[in-house]
């Protein structure tokens, strides 16, 4: 076992930090992603941003700069792949990954990004990742709150903006924007399984509970630091990859909630049915 | 009651039009009252073919348009042609400058487990809260995935119609809703400002006789 005072040494401050900011936006891309029915898209752009992130380090570019590079150009043909359905993500995972584990087979340079990305090495993100990280909460914090209502409206009254003369296509390709640099920075700085983990879960435990969609956004954002820091500290105190301890987690907070509402299931079925007769 | 409207109307207003639907939001709602919200022109409209038309007529402020018709006379095809959704074949639909539409479809909310509350689906189209009747005032703040089929419909019904639009379409608002509700429905149309309008298809005879003030019959 590791002394917990360490976490706070410098050399691990800026992973913690790093961590946080991802670990509070993720889930609210999740919540807009699943409300689109589009969460294997996350997993789709959380592949592509591991491949780009190893081409850029060939190129000798920032990793960061790579991934962003490859998902936004995914996100931009997004529309397309669209149509296709889910077929259409897979190909793009799949294709991801192939390319991903081909420059680390081929690449040497790449063996020491690619276990970061793979074993979601949190531990080996420094202050430029933070930095990115910092940028893209400020994105988040001005486009989020004004898409809100609109992917929401498109979700509930799909047809509201062509009956108002409006196009919806603009705010679309503005969210899958977002939602590609996001999945970008944060697969560079927790790896695949971890940011789409964040993505993925946090917003399911949300949608099962959630009092309203208020309610449920802070739910997934609360779910998903409380995971968060319990897998640093499980992670860090036991010396293991961070990425599959945070996974762990989250696949434990899943079926805690889930079974938490099976229960109130049967404790409403129970009150609810007749009394016996004797 | 107005007679029922068929054949062109004249239409001089400065509505643009665009090929399939018109439409000129321009951001700011229409305020000459004399013209036509909307102006629908020789209409043929369908999906792979032709469903309905041609059918000429005119949307004024202050109507509620009954849509009546046997099954498959395109009633529901006619309010999605109006906002887009539906192919038009020849003709036209005119919407005046400036004029917005909600359109209530027959379809239930596609919920599929969307923790999002009544009040919150009624800020969504800024449907006005203020004259919600009690018994679905209370229920507010659930989630619509916990309330009845009945209570959605409703909520559904009323964020179309209290939405700050100048043209309503509402497509079989009655459904799953039980009398009270049909009756609170009705006071909500009938107290309508006067410069919208609605367009209403349902089954619902009784309904549409006691609150349309025009009809216009397809098939």
């Amino acid at each position: 076992m590791i002394n917990l005072t360490h976490i706070f040494d410098p050399m691990f401050r800026w992973p913690l930090l790093t961590g946080i900011v991802f670990a509070a936006l993720l889930p609210l891309l999740g919540m807009y992603l699943r409300l689109r029915e589009e969460w294997l898209a996350a997993l789709a752009f959380a592949q592509v941003a591991a491949a780009g992130s190893l081409a850029g380090a060939i190129l000798g570019l920032p990793p960061q700069a790579g991934a962003l590079a490859c998902t936004c150009t995914a996100a931009a043909f997004k529309g397309w792949i669209a149509k296709t359905g889910n077929n259409g993500y897979a190909l793009l995972m799949i294709t991801g990954w192939a390319a991903a584990i081909l420059m680390l087979a081929n690449v040497p340079i790449a063996e020491h990004l690619g276990h970061a990305l793979f074993d979601g090495q949190l531990y080996f993100t420094g202050v430029s990742h933070l930095v990115f990280g910092g940028i893209f909460a400020l994105l988040v914090a001005v486009l989020l709150p004004w898409l809100s209502r609109k992917l929401l409206l498109e979700r509930m009254f799909p047809d509201f903006f062509r009956a108002s003369g409006l196009s919806a296509a603009k705010f679309h390709l503005l969210f899958d924007l977002l939602v590609a640099a996001g999945l970008a920075l944060a697969t560079a700085s927790i790896g695949v399984m971890g940011a789409f983990g964040l993505v993925f879960v946090p917003s399911m435990i949300a949608y099962q509970v959630g009092p309203s969609w208020r309610g449920a956004l802070w739910i997934a954002t609360v779910t998903s630091l409380l995971a968060y820091a319990a897998a640093f500290v499980l992670a860090f105190s036991t010396d293991q990859p961070f990425g599959p301890v945070l996974v762990f987690v989250l696949a434990a907070l899943a079926i805690a909630a889930y079974l938490l509402k099976l229960r109130s299931r049967t404790a409403v079925a129970t009150l609810g049915a007749p009394a016996p007769i004797n | 009651m107005r007679p029922i409207e068929v054949g062109l109307q004249p239409y001089h207003s400065r509505a643009e039009k665009v090929p399939g639907v018109g439409s000129s939001f321009g951001g700011t709602s229409a305020h000459i009252s004399d013209k036509p919200l909307l102006s629908v022109e020789n209409l043929s409209a369908g999906y792979a073919k032709p469903v309905l038309g041609p059918l000429s007529f005119e949307v004024h402020r202050g109507d509620i348009i009954s849509v009546r018709g046997p099954n498959g006379s395109g009633k529901s095809t006619l309010l999605n042609a109006l906002v887009g959704g539906a192919r038009i074949f020849s003709g036209a639909v005119r919407r005046g400058e400036g004029v917005r539409i909600a359109h209530q479809q027959q379809a239930a909310l596609p919920l599929d487990n969307v923790p999002l509350s009544g009040k919150e689906l009624l800020a969504l189209t800024g449907a006005e809260v203020a004259g919600l009747p009690e018994w679905i005032a209370r229920l507010i703040k659930r989630r619509l995935d916990r309330l009845s089929g009945g209570q959605r419909q409703f909520l559904q019904v009323w964020a179309s119609l209290k939405a700050p639009v100048d043209v309503v379409l509402l497509d079989e608002p009655t459904n799953n809703v039980d009398p009270q509700g049909v009756q609170h429905l009705e006071g909500a149309l009938r107290t309508m400002q006067p410069n919208r309008a609605v367009l209403l298809v349902s089954h619902d005879q009784n309904f549409l006789d006691r609150i349309s003030t025009r009809t216009i019959r397809l098939g």
